[in-house]
């Protein structure tokens, strides 16, 4: 199962370290007197990140990537002085209901385009001079790729942003970067390294930029200094832009973020290096490959995607929901029905379908055989 | 960590240049290297097999550009992050005498709870019919929240403090709509001793921020708040106890002008430890308050975070809830997940259903301590506060005319 959250494997050492006292029980890092082990490893955290997506600078976390992306979108809406954002249809519905719901509070526009299961939707068409920003999501909810160098060359004619979001951040060992592809301002999800499902939450979100764009940026920032020795040490800065400084001149109302579960992340990370993470993503790609290619085989299963990284949409002859849940009665879970997310849009015969590197070739067997035993033909 | 500056004995009592003084702080004497500069890219510690050949199905989009991230094996992960972990001061190792936070003791009974694979290996999109449980552990928390506080409904979906104060303010924003009075009421009075996140969310939700002064000894006057509320008056936002550490005497008063004038009473729920099992906002006119449970119930601070922010509503805003919501009928706990379902709720305010893993260490701390254990870690902390206070009263004069602080220690 993915569409936003996926089960991986999590090293023992990261819950062994994350539980030590001294990172489990400290506050934030407002004091860096007595603060240091936590501010490295943020500074540590946000160069991962920027890494990994090929920008510039990094904060030090969002609660998850739904906020995250209603951050960006905001931040956009800063820079360019405009008051409109148009949200992809390959969008995660949850992230596109939570912009348009803070939208409709801070009174800016919304346009969200259709469901878009084959990734063919035209954007030139429909950014314009009062566009602020176009929210992209790649690998998208359908799992398809998407090569955002139009829509960022599209955004940029017409003096708009382009945000690049990502669900599954395990992506970026295999797939180009958003920051390869023009993108200016980054938000996703990070639970998939270092944390596990916990229904939902605590997850989280991950948020880069440009430098050029950085003092727009939301949330916290770690930097590197010197203290009155020479020594090197690290701190908090650029906190004019937050909460406690300019309370309602701030980028964001965002305080406590998500400390934790980003340390999980960064040792994760640091386990994994270039090498590793390249290699999970592969074995991932891997195993989403022999189970589209398994699925592909049973009547009455057809995969809808070109591209994929490790989750990938079926048409399938039947309700998705009603078969999902027979399946859950059988003890396999299906995918997720793509009606569970967007009802009432004609989509009700897809499933989207996820592998990661714990699945094996016997889940794979288990899965098709119990779908094809659900379907109606 | 090691000592850079070398002691030089040929310098001492001959022509030694002037030295500058030394503060001694030893606070920022950090040696641990980066990982940037200790790993290498090649190296991984995480073994994994490289997959049998296949067909990649990335079009063009395969990754050229390596990140650049480096790679530590296990024996080189475990030192660098215990080393770290050492340079942080928490409150496993001593007092933490913080204002603007409630930090006490995190029980490790928590912990082990969370790591349940019932509660921590489930998708937030499995059938609902596999997670029973664990939404039945959700609304019995909500449902203990609301009886705690006296309130009508509670929203879990708030990630943190500050998004909980959001989404109250967006409540409130919904049922002015409703009303037909968004147009007209704009204004959000905030006290000027305010935590910072409070003006920041009501500007984020679209309100204007006008600041309300205190009186001399920290606490708010009904009379200046009065003043200035008019028809333009969307809500009051009020920290009790408030971050000046006392008990703002006069919040009954203060409710009932604001609901007079047909606005909205927002508090902040930061100090709830304080209040805890002793007062309830709902007898004292709160129409919404977070309530964090990384401090009031005792979910561990993780250097910042992650902490979960639930909001209490009264009957006045409760419709206007954000989704998703559980509702239960005899085929058991179903979650309301779309606004079609319920029109008047606000929407969406963040993806999937809340932060389970706080809700589990929350729910345990709770049922670990009962009613009559919550109640007593409330007035251990007020009397350890005031013991604290005592013992500085030489050292620092009292501003408070009631003479009760309710500085956020704990004692569990």
């Amino acid at each position: 199962m993915g569409a936003g959250a996926y089960k991986h494997h999590v090293p023992a050492t990261v819950d062994h370290l994350i539980q030590r006292s001294e990172f489990l029980t400290s506050y934030t890092p407002y004091q860096p007197e007595i603060s240091q082990g936590t501010l490295q490893t943020i500074f540590e955290f946000q160069t991962q990140v920027a890494g990994l997506t090929s920008m510039d600078a990094a904060n030090a976390s969002m609660y998850d990537g739904s906020t995250a992306t209603v951050e960006a979108v905001a931040m956009a809406h800063r820079i360019t002085k405009r008051r409109k954002a148009i949200l992809s249809g390959g969008l995660h519905p949850h992230y596109t209901e939570v912009v348009g719901t803070y939208s409709a509070m801070s009174g800016d526009a919304v346009v969200v385009l259709p469901p878009d299961v084959f990734a063919a939707e035209n954007l030139a068409g429909v950014v314009g001079d009062e566009t602020a920003c176009v929210v992209v999501q790649s690998p998208d909810l359908f799992g398809n790729l998407r090569d955002l160098s139009g829509a960022a060359a599209t955004c940029h004619a017409k003096g708009a942003l382009l945000i690049a979001v990502f669900t599954e951040v395990v992506s970026l060992g295999l797939v180009k970067p958003p920051g390869a592809m023009g993108a200016d301002i980054v938000a996703g999800e990070g639970q998939s390294i270092g944390n596990r499902l916990n229904f939902g939450g605590p997850y989280v979100g991950l948020f880069a930029t440009k430098s050029k764009y950085l003092r727009q940026m939301p949330g916290r920032l770690c930097g590197e200094t010197v203290d009155a020795s020479g020594r090197r040490g690290f701190v908090l800065t650029l906190s004019t832009r937050e909460q406690h400084i300019r309370p309602d001149k701030a980028t964001s109302n965002i305080c406590t973020n998500s400390g934790l579960a980003s340390l999980a992340f960064t040792i994760h990370m640091s386990l994994l290096g270039d090498a590793g993470l390249r290699r999970l993503a592969r074995v991932n790609h891997a195993n989403a490959v022999a189970l589209a290619d398994r699925l592909a085989a049973v009547k009455g299963v057809k995969v809808l995607n070109e591209t994929f990284f490790n989750e990938f949409t079926i048409k399938i002859a039947g309700d998705a929901a009603e078969v999902v849940h027979r399946m859950a009665e059988q003890g396999v879970l299906g995918g997720v029905p793509a009606s569970r997310l967007l009802p009432d849009k004609g989509l009700d015969d897809l499933i989207l379908a996820a592998s990661t590197e714990i699945n094996t070739d016997a889940d794979r067997v288990t899965y098709a055989k119990t779908l094809q035993g659900n379907l109606s033909c | 960590m090691l000592m850079q500056q070398k002691f030089d004995p040929q310098a001492v009592g001959t022509e030694a240049p002037v030295a500058k003084t030394f503060t001694g702080s030893r606070g920022l004497e950090t040696e641990e290297g980066l990982i940037f500069e200790t790993g290498r890219p090649e190296n991984t510690g995480v073994d994994l097999d490289e997959p049998l050949p296949f067909k990649h199905r990335l079009g063009s989009l395969e990754r050229q550009e390596p990140a650049g991230l480096p790679g530590l094996s296990e024996p080189e992960t475990m030192p660098h992050y215990v080393r770290l972990s050492r340079l942080n001061y928490a409150i496993d190792a001593g007092i933490y005498p913080l204002g603007s936070c409630t930090m006490k003791h995190n029980p490790r009974l928590n912990e082990s709870m969370v790591r349940l694979p019932g509660f921590a290996d489930i998708h937030p999109l499995q059938p609902q019919s596999t997670v029973q449980g664990a939404l039945e552990l959700i609304a019995e928390l909500a449902h203990w929240l609301m009886v705690m506080t006296g309130m009508d409904a509670v929203a879990m979906s708030p990630r943190a403090g500050a998004h909980g104060e959001a989404c109250g303010m967006m409540a409130i924003k919904a049922a002015i709509a409703a009303k037909g009075e968004d147009q007209a009421r704009k204004i959000v009075l905030v006290p000027g001793s305010a935590h910072g996140t409070n003006p920041a969310s009501a500007a984020g939700a679209g309100f204007e921020v006008r600041t309300v002064p205190a009186r001399a000894d920290g606490t708010l006057d009904p009379a200046e708040v009065m003043r200035r509320l008019g028809p333009d008056a969307a809500a009051i936002m009020l920290t009790n106890p408030n971050t000046c550490e006392l008990f703002e005497k006069d919040v009954v008063e203060i409710a009932a002008l604001v609901h007079e004038a047909g606005a909205y009473f927002y508090c902040d729920g930061a100090n709830f430890n304080a209040i805890m099992s002793k007062t309830r906002p709902g007898d004292l006119g709160v129409d919404a308050m977070h309530i964090n449970l990384h401090k009031t119930f005792s979910t561990p601070h993780g250097g910042g975070g992650p902490g979960a922010g639930p909001v209490v509503l009264s009957s006045r805003l409760a419709p206007f809830a954000p989704v998703p919501f559980l509702r239960r009928d005899k085929g058991g706990f179903h979650l309301v997940e779309h606004k079609s379902e319920a029109p008047d709720s606000l929407g969406r305010i963040a993806a999937f259903h809340g932060q389970m893993g706080m809700f589990v260490r929350a729910f345990a701390y709770m049922l670990s301590h009962g009613a009559d254990g919550l109640r007593q870690a409330a007035e251990d902390a007020v009397l350890s506060a005031n013991y604290v206070r005592a013992c500085l009263k030489d050292l620092c004069p009292d501003h408070s005319e009631t003479g009760f602080a309710c500085m956020r220690f704990c004692s569990t």
